[in-house]
C-alpha cells in the first residue's frame, strides 16, 4: 500500500522534526540569512521551530497535491507565526530578501530527507518534492506580500503627513495671510489650500492673502486653473489675492499654454506681494533714521 | 507612429493622480541628466504634465515613456491610453474646447511647448501622443 504524499510528509516531519529542524539551521547559516549578530542560537531556533510544528500542522490537515491557498482558514496558525517572527526580525534590522531566503531554505533540507526514504520510487520522490516546493514558495511570496503591504502603509502614512503639513497659513501681519505652496498642487491639495485658506480668512478677518509658488516646479493648465479658482473664491470673501513668486520661466510657459490670469494681481517676488499687501491695508515700511546699515 | 528607437529611459503607468507627479519627474530627471537648459525643461515637463493628466482623465488612464534620442540630442515621450479616443482631434487640439470642466488648454498648449508634437486617436482605440525637444 502507497502512502498519501501528504502523510508522507508529515510523517517526515513528525519522527524527524529536530533533525529537519538542525539542517533547516544548517542551510540558514550556510547561505549567511541566520544573522547571529541579531539573533541567538535559541532565539533562532525556537522561530524556527514555532513555525516548523505550525507547518506540520497544517501538512497534518491539506492534501499537498491541490493548490495552495495560503489565506485559507487551516493556514491561519502558520501566518500567525510567519507574521510574528517576520515583524520580530524586520524590526532588528533583517531585510526583506534575508527574510525570504530564511523560509526558501527550509527546501533543501527536506528535499535531502526525502530522498534518503524515497530513493527506491523516484516518481514519487520528484512529485512529492515537487508540491514540497511549491509550498515552501507560497510562504516565501506571503512574506514579500506582507513587506509590500507594510510599505505601502507606511508610503500611504507619510503622504498623508505631508498633505497636512504642506499647506499652512501664516498671518504676515494684521489682515494680510500667505500660504506658501511647495511641491505638486493636485486637485486633492488644491482642494486643502482652498479650504485651509477659506477659514483663515474668516479666522484672522483677513484683506490680503499672498499665494506664493515660488515652491511649485510645474504650473500647467490644471495648476493654473486651481490657482485662478482659489483667488476667485478670496475675492468673494471680500479679500484680495496676491500670487507672487511666478519665476520668468513659468511666466513665459503659462502664456505659451495661453493661460489668462485675468484681473488676478501677481507678483514676481513675495517681498514684491508683501509690499503691495501692505500698500492696501494702508502701511508702510520705512527705515528709522540714523540707522546704520 | 514608428517604433521608438530604444529602450525607453523611464517608464511610467498613469493609474492616479500622483502618477502624473511621478511622470513629471520621470521627465525632469532624464532632461538634467542630458543637462537641458531650465527654460526647456520647464516648458516640457508642463507639456508632459498636461498630456499625461488627459491620458488619466480622458483615457482613464495610460502609460508614459520616457526616450533619450541621440543625433541631434533630444528627450521623446509617447504617452499611450486606451481610452475612448477622440473623435475630432482638430477640435481637441482647439484651444477652449473641453468635455471635462477644465480651461480646454491642455493639448493646444502641449504642442505649443514642445517643438514635434505628434497625435493619433481613433474613436474606440485610445489615443498615443509623442512629443520631443532639445534639453
Amino acid at each position: 500500500m502507497t502512502v498519501a504524499p501528504t502523510t508522507e510528509l508529515s510523517r517526515l516531519l513528525r519522527e524527524d522534526f529536530d533533525g529537519v529542524l538542525d539542517a533547516w539551521f544548517a542551510t540558514q547559516k550556510r547561505e549567511g540569512v541566520r544573522r547571529p549578530d541579531l539573533f541567538s542560537d535559541r532565539e533562532s531556533r525556537r522561530q524556527l521551530s514555532d513555525l516548523l510544528r505550525a507547518f506540520a500542522e497544517v501538512l497534518a490537515r491539506i492534501d499537498i497535491t491541490e493548490p495552495v491557498d495560503i489565506e485559507a482558514d487551516v493556514w491561519s496558525e502558520l501566518r500567525l507565526a510567519l507574521s510574528e517572527i517576520t515583524l520580530v526580525r524586520t524590526e532588528r534590522g533583517v531585510a526583506p530578501w534575508e527574510m525570504t531566503a530564511f523560509i526558501l531554505a527550509l527546501k533543501q533540507p527536506v528535499f535531502v530527507k526525502l530522498n534518503e526514504s524515497l530513493s527506491g520510487t523516484p516518481d514519487r520522490l520528484l512529485s512529492i518534492a515537487a508540491d514540497f516546493g511549491r509550498i515552501v514558495d507560497a510562504l516565501a511570496m506571503h512574506i514579500n506580500e506582507y513587506f509590500i503591504a507594510e510599505r505601502d502603509e507606511i508610503i500611504e502614512r507619510q503622504r498623508a503627513e505631508m498633505m497636512e503639513l504642506s499647506t499652512p497659513v501664516v498671518q504676515l501681519w494684521e489682515r494680510v495671510l500667505t500660504i506658501p505652496l511647495i511641491g505638486t498642487l493636485d486637485s486633492m491639495r488644491a482642494q486643502e489650500v482652498m479650504e485651509n485658506l477659506l477659514n483663515s480668512i474668516v479666522e484672522h478677518s483677513a484683506e490680503v492673502v499672498i499665494v506664493d509658488i515660488t515652491g511649485v516646479r510645474v504650473v500647467d493648465t490644471q495648476v493654473a486653473q486651481h490657482l485662478l479658482r482659489t483667488a476667485a473664491a478670496v475675492r468673494l470673501m471680500g479679500a484680495e489675492a496676491i500670487i507672487s513668486g511666478i519665476s520668468p520661466k513659468i511666466a513665459q510657459t503659462m502664456v505659451e499654454l495661453g493661460v489668462d490670469v485675468g484681473e488676478v494681481t501677481t507678483r514676481p517676488s513675495i517681498r514684491a506681494a508683501l509690499a503691495e499687501a501692505f500698500r492696501r491695508v494702508g502701511f508702510q515700511i520705512s527705515r528709522i533714521e540714523d540707522s546704520r546699515v | 507612429m514608428s517604433a521608438p528607437p530604444a529602450e525607453p529611459a523611464a517608464r511610467i503607468e498613469l493609474r492616479q493622480e500622483r502618477d502624473v507627479a511621478a511622470a513629471r519627474i520621470a521627465v525632469s530627471r532624464a532632461m538634467d541628466a542630458m543637462g537641458a537648459r531650465a527654460l526647456r525643461k520647464t516648458r516640457f515637463v508642463t507639456a508632459v504634465s498636461e498630456i499625461a493628466r488627459n491620458a488619466l482623465d480622458h483615457g482613464g488612464g495610460g502609460v508614459l515613456e520616457v526616450y533619450r534620442l541621440e543625433r541631434p540630442l533630444r528627450i521623446m515621450i509617447r504617452c499611450r491610453d486606451e481610452g475612448p479616443g477622440i473623435a475630432d482631434l482638430d477640435q481637441a487640439m482647439t484651444d477652449g474646447f473641453s468635455t471635462a470642466r477644465s480651461m480646454g488648454k491642455g493639448l493646444g498648449g502641449a504642442r505649443r511647448l514642445v517643438e514635434a508634437f505628434r497625435i493619433e486617436s481613433r474613436p474606440g482605440s485610445g489615443t498615443t501622443v509623442e512629443m520631443e525637444a532639445k534639453p
